[in-house]
C-alpha cells in the first residue's frame, strides 16, 4: 500500500502548490489592482490615517485635513465649498476620492505617488507619520470669485485662462455642491447627501466647464470658421460673403434666418469682419459650404477639438461631427447641428487668438510640495499647437474687438481696457430655447486673460436671453478682475 | 501483509532515537514564536502588555509541555514533529483570534480568545486521554461498525429538532443550553476509523475482482456498494445540511482511502465521476451553490455577498510582507477569526507569512503520510492516510476557497479557526497520528505484545 500513499503525497503536494500559486497571484500580481479598487475600505482607512495634502489657492487652503478624535483620525474640510467644489472635488470615506483634484491627483494628495517615494522612505526611517503632498493652484481667487458671484444661481459654467501660459485662472460650474457634506464622518448623512446629489436632475456633480453632456457652441463657433477662412488664404477680413435675409439650407426647403430677422448688410454682401461683428447667420452658413467640412474640422482640431486633455482632470474632447450632408454642413457653420464644445475648449480658442495663434496647454496645478514644503514638481507652460498664424490671430482680434465695441458683445466692454469677444446664443432641442455664450479676452492689445462663459437657458423655451445680454456681463466681471492682476 | 514476529537481534544492537529531545526543543521554539506574536500584537494594538497576555502564554506553554510529558511516558517513539507543528498552528490561531478581539474602539479582549484557550486546554487534554487510554491503535479496528454508527449519528445530530441549529444557512450545529458544538468535526474521525477498518478487510475483493475496460480494472457491480453509500452520505449532507465543505471532505476522504487500500486507479475515476455528477446536480438544484460559483468566477459580481471580495482585498492589502501583526484591518472581512482566519493572516503577515503557514500544514500532512508509510499494519496505514489527508483536504478547500482556486465553501481551518469542535477533532487526529507513529517507529525489542490483536492479524494474513 506504500506506492499509492506516495502518489497521494504527490496529490497533496499539487494541492499545496495550487494554494501557493493562488496566494502569489492575489498578494503579488493582483495586489495593486485590488488595493486601488473603488470601495476598498482598507485603502480608504489607510489613506484616512494619513495626513492628506492640502489644496491651496494663493497660499490659502481650499481643502485640508484636520485631526479628529474619532477612529478615522482625519476630517477633510473644504473652506470655500461654494466657490471651489468642482475644482477640489470631494474626499469621502464611503465614496472615496471623487471629482476634481481629489480624484485626479489622489496619489499625490494621499502620498502614495511614486514621486513621493523618497519622502515616504525618510518618513519610515525618521518615524514621522506618513503624509501627502499639497497642491498650489493656478487659480486667481479674484477671477474665480467674480465668476461665481456673477453666475449667481444660474446654471452654467465659466473658465478663465492666462493665454500666455495656459494657467487656469478660474473654473466654475453651476449648480455647485458642498463637498463637506460628503467628507463628513457622519456616514448615514453622507449617504443621504450623496444620493440626493446623484439623483438631482440638475446634476450638480457634473463639472460643466470640462465635461458633462457638452454644449452646442452657437455663434462662438464662427471664430473657428473665420479662422479657417483666413487660413485658407482665399479670404481677407474685407472679403465679401453672400449673406441675405435668409439662407435656404442646400437640398431642403428649410430657410435659415438671421438672428432677429435682421439683414446683415444693406447689399446682402457683408464682409467677413462685418459677419463676425453682427454674428451673421446666413453668410456663415454659406461660408461653411464654401470651406467644406474637412477644412473646418482641421481648423477645429488645431484649436484642440477631438483630443484628450488633462488639466489634470480629464476634459471631454469637443466634437465636430462626421459625415455631414450639405444642409448639416451649413448648420455647423453657425455652431449648430451636432457641434459640441466644452467651455474649456471655447476658452482655449479665445486664448489661442490672444496668444498670436498658439494654444498653450491649460493646467491647474502650479506646484506640488511634499510635507516638508519642498517643491517636488513645478509646472512649466507648454505649447500645445499652433492653431492659426500670427496674422490671422491679429485679424481675428480686430474683428472681436469690433464685436465688443459696436456689435453684439457691448456688455463685456471695460472702461479704458480694450476687450475682444464673441457672443453666442446656442439653440438646443426643437423648442427654440437657447444657451447664452460669451468668449473673449482682455486687454485686446496685451492679452492677460481669456474667458468663456455659458449660461444655460433657464426655461424650456426661448426666454429672449442672448449671449450678449446674459453671458457678456459675467465675462466682463471676470475680465475686469483678470486685468487687475 | 506479513506477520511481524520479534526477531532476536544478532551482533550489533541499534539504539533508536526517540526524538523526544528534538520535540522539546521545537516545542520551546513554537511556544516562543507564539509568545512573541502575542507581545507584538499587544504592543501594536494596545500599546502596552496587559498581564492577562502572560497568563495566556503561560497556560498555553503549560498545556504543550503537559502533552510532551504524556508522550514521554506513553508514546516515547512518536513522531517528534507532529506536536510542535500542531502547537505552533494552534498558538498562532490564538494570537490572531486575540488580535481580532482587540478591534479599535473596543480595547480589551472580548473573550473569543479566552474561550479558544479553554477549548485548546480541553482539546489537548483530550489528546492526552486518547494517548493514555489507547495503548495500541489496532484496538480501534474492533469498533469498525460502531465507528460507522457513531459517524452517522454525529452527522445527523444537527438534524434533530430542539438541539439542532441552523447557522448561516447550514445546519451543522447542536446547541444544548449555552454550549454549542459542531458534531461533524468529530464525525470525520469516526468515519476515517470506519473506512480504515472496513477497507482493510475488503480490499482484496475490491482490488482483485472485476473486469478490465480501457486498461482500467473496474470492480464488480456489487462491490460498488460502499462507494455508493459514501457518495449518498455526502449528497445527504449537502442536501439536508446545505454544507458543501463537509460533503466534499467526506467524499474526498473516502476516495483517497479507497485508492490507497486497493491501489486501483479505477476507483479514482469512478469517484471523480460521481463527484462531478453530484457537483453539477447540486449546482443546478441549489441557489446557494450557484451563488458560490458566481462569486468564484467574479468575486465582485453585483448583488452578491462581498465576502470573497473583502477577503481578497485583505490579502491584497497585506501584499508580500504583510501589514504587520496588529497593523491591518482583518476585522473588515466577515468571520475574520474563523472561516476567514487565513485571510487575516495573509493581510497581517503577507504572502510570506501565508507561505510559512501553508508549509506548517504541508509538513504536518507529510509527517502523517510518512507515518502511514512506516506503519506496519494495514489498518494503521489506512487510518494515518485518512487522517492526514483530511487535514490536507480541509486546508485546500478553505484556503482554496478564499484564494479562488475553487468555489468558497465554509470549513474551519484546522487548528487556527475559532471554534471548539474543530480544535477538539484536530487534536484527536494528532493524538491518533502520534499513537500510530509511535507504533511505527518503536524498535522491535520494545514492541508491545498484545496476543489478541496479534492473533487477529495473523489470522488475516493467512486468509
Amino acid at each position: 500500500m506504500n506506492t499509492p500513499v506516495r502518489r497521494l503525497a504527490l496529490v497533496v503536494f499539487a494541492m499545496f502548490t495550487a494554494l501557493l500559486l493562488s496566494t502569489t497571484w492575489i498578494q503579488f500580481v493582483q495586489a495593486d489592482d485590488l488595493r486601488d479598487r473603488a470601495g476598498n475600505r482598507r485603502t480608504l482607512i489607510e489613506n484616512y490615517s494619513r495626513d492628506r495634502g492640502a489644496i491651496l489657492v494663493d497660499g490659502t487652503p481650499i481643502a485640508s485635513s484636520e485631526p479628529t478624535d474619532d477612529e478615522l483620525e482625519w476630517l477633510r474640510r473644504y473652506q470655500q465649498p461654494s466657490r471651489y467644489a468642482h475644482v477640489t472635488g470631494y474626499y469621502s470615506f464611503t465614496y472615496g476620492a471623487g471629482l476634481g483634484l481629489e480624484r485626479a491627483e489622489d496619489s499625490l494628495l494621499a502620498g502614495t505617488d511614486d514621486s513621493l517615494f523618497y519622502q515616504r522612505l525618510s518618513d519610515v526611517v525618521t518615524g514621522k507619520p506618513a503624509s501627502g503632498a499639497s497642491l498650489e493652484l493656478t487659480i486667481d481667487p479674484a477671477v474665480q470669485a467674480a465668476a461665481v458671484e456673477a453666475l449667481g444661481e444660474r446654471r452654467g459654467a465659466a473658465v478663465a485662462l492666462d493665454p500666455r501660459t495656459g494657467e487656469i485662472l478660474a473654473m466654475v460650474s453651476r449648480p455647485g455642491f458642498d463637498p463637506n457634506a460628503l467628507s463628513s464622518h457622519r456616514l448615514s448623512a453622507v449617504d443621504e447627501a450623496y444620493t440626493a446629489l446623484v439623483e438631482d436632475p440638475a446634476s450638480p456633480l457634473t463639472n460643466r466647464a470640462i465635461g458633462g453632456d457638452l454644449y452646442p457652441p452657437g455663434s462662438t463657433f464662427k471664430l473657428v470658421l473665420a479662422a479657417a477662412a483666413l487660413e485658407s488664404g482665399e479670404y481677407e477680413p474685407d472679403t465679401e460673403l453672400e449673406g441675405g435675409l435668409t439662407y435656404t439650407l442646400p437640398g431642403t426647403e428649410t430657410t435659415l434666418p438671421n438672428f432677429g430677422g435682421a439683414a446683415c448688410d444693406p447689399e446682402d454682401r457683408p464682409t467677413l469682419a462685418e459677419s463676425v461683428q453682427v454674428s451673421c447667420n446666413t453668410s456663415f452658413a454659406w461660408l461653411a459650404g464654401e470651406l467644406g467640412d474637412d477644412a473646418i474640422r482641421e481648423q477645429a482640431e488645431a484649436f484642440g477639438f477631438g483630443e484628450p486633455l488633462e488639466v489634470p482632470m480629464s476634459v471631454t474632447p469637443s466634437i465636430y461631427p462626421d459625415e455631414l450632408d450639405d444642409a448639416q454642413l451649413a448648420l455647423t457653420g453657425i455652431g449648430q447641428f451636432e457641434v459640441r464644445e466644452t467651455p474649456m475648449q471655447v476658452a482655449m480658442i479665445s486664448a489661442a487668438i490672444a496668444n498670436e495663434g498658439v494654444v498653450m496647454t491649460p493646467y491647474l496645478v502650479e506646484e506640488v510640495r511634499n510635507s516638508d514644503l519642498e517643491v517636488i514638481e513645478s509646472a512649466e507652460p507648454r505649447t500645445r499647437a499652433r492653431a492659426v498664424s500670427g496674422q490671422t490671430a491679429d485679424e481675428l482680434t480686430d474683428m472681436m474687438e469690433l464685436v465688443v465695441q459696436q456689435g453684439s458683445g457691448q456688455a463685456a466692454a471695460l472702461p479704458d481696457v480694450p476687450v475682444a469677444g464673441k457672443t453666442g446664443t446656442a439653440e438646443f432641442g426643437d423648442s427654440g430655447a437657447a444657451h447664452a455664450w460669451f468668449t473673449g479676452f482682455a486687454p485686446a492689445d496685451d492679452p492677460q486673460i481669456a474667458v468663456a462663459v455659458i449660461v444655460e437657458s433657464a426655461t424650456d423655451n426661448w426666454a429672449g436671453e442672448t449671449g450678449g445680454q446674459v453671458a457678456a456681463p459675467i465675462a466682463r466681471a471676470m475680465l475686469d478682475a483678470g486685468v487687475q492682476r | 501483509m506479513t506477520a511481524t514476529s520479534p526477531t532476536p537481534s544478532t551482533v550489533t544492537s541499534l539504539t533508536v532515537r526517540s526524538g523526544r529531545t528534538i520535540e522539546l526543543l521545537l516545542l520551546v521554539l513554537a511556544v516562543g514564536i507564539v509568545a512573541l506574536a502575542y507581545v507584538a500584537v499587544n504592543l501594536t494594538v494596545v500599546g502596552e502588555l496587559p498581564t492577562h497576555v502572560w497568563w495566556h502564554v503561560a497556560v498555553f506553554a503549560a498545556l504543550a509541555g503537559g502533552l510532551h510529558l504524556v508522550l514521554r511516558l506513553r508514546a516515547r517513539y512518536a513522531d517528534p514533529l507532529l506536536l510542535p507543528l500542531a502547537t505552533l498552528l494552534n498558538g498562532l490561531g490564538l494570537v490572531m483570534i486575540h488580535r481580532i478581539d482587540l478591534v479599535p474602539g473596543q480595547l480589551g479582549t472580548s473573550g473569543v480568545a479566552s474561550r479558544q484557550l479553554i477549548w485548546t486546554g480541553l482539546a489537548m487534554a483530550m489528546a492526552a486521554v486518547v494517548l493514555v487510554l489507547l495503548r495500541d491503535h489496532r484496538v480501534l479496528r474492533r469498533y469498525t461498525y460502531i465507528a460507522m454508527a457513531l459517524g452517522f449519528v454525529l452527522l445527523l445530530l444537527p438534524m434533530l429538532p430542539v438541539i439542532g441549529e441552523t447557522v448561516n444557512g447550514s445546519r451543522l450545529w447542536i446547541r444544548i443550553g449555552p454550549f454549542s458544538f459542531q458534531p461533524g468535526e468529530l464525525a470525520k474521525i469516526a468515519v476515517a476509523v470506519f473506512f480504515a477498518g472496513y477497507l482493510v478487510s475488503t480490499r482484496d475483493a475490491l482490488s482483485l475482482v472485476g473486469r478490465r475496460v480501457l486498461g482500467l480494472q473496474f470492480p464488480r457491480a456489487r462491490d460498488l456498494g460502499p462507494i455508493l453509500v459514501a457518495w449518498s452520505l455526502s449528497v445527504l449532507i449537502l442536501v439536508l445540511q446545505r454544507d458543501l465543505g463537509s460533503s466534499l471532505l467526506f467524499f474526498g476522504l473516502f476516495v483517497a482511502m479507497l485508492y490507497v487500500a486497493t491501489e486501483r486507479t479505477s476507483w479514482i475515476v469512478i469517484g471523480l465521476t460521481l463527484f462531478a455528477s453530484g457537483a453539477v446536480l447540486a449546482w443546478r438544484l441549489f441557489s446557494h451553490v450557484q451563488s458560490r460559483v458566481t462569486l468564484w468566477l467574479d468575486p465582485f459580481a453585483p448583488d452578491q455577498s462581498d465576502q470573497v471580495a473583502k477577503g481578497l482585498m485583505g490579502l491584497a492589502h497585506g501584499g508580500i510582507f504583510g501589514a504587520g501583526l496588529g497593523n491591518g484591518y482583518p476585522y473588515i472581512t466577515y468571520y475574520a477569526n474563523s472561516d476567514y482566519i487565513v485571510a487575516s493572516f495573509g493581510e497581517e503577515l503577507g504572502m510570506v507569512g501565508l507561505f510559512a503557514l501553508l508549509m506548517l500544514y504541508a509538513l504536518l500532512v507529510e509527517r502523517g503520510l510518512r507515518t502511514a508509510i512506516g506503519s506496519r499494519d494495514g489498518f494503521g496505514k489506512l487510518l494515518a492516510v485518512g487522517l492526514s489527508f483530511t487535514v490536507a483536504l480541509q486546508v485546500f478547500v478553505i484556503v482554496g476557497g478564499i484564494t479562488r482556486v475553487i468555489p468558497l465553501t465554509g470549513l474551519t481551518t484546522p487548528f487556527l479557526s475559532a471554534g471548539g469542535s474543530s480544535l477538539l477533532a484536530n487534536w484527536i487526529i494528532v493524538a491518533l497520528l502520534l499513537r500510530i507513529s509511535d507504533a511505527a517507529r518503536r524498535p522491535i525489542s520494545e514492541r508491545r505484545q498484545d496476543p489478541s490483536i496479534d492473533a487477529a492479524e495473523r489470522a488475516e494474513a493467512l486468509r
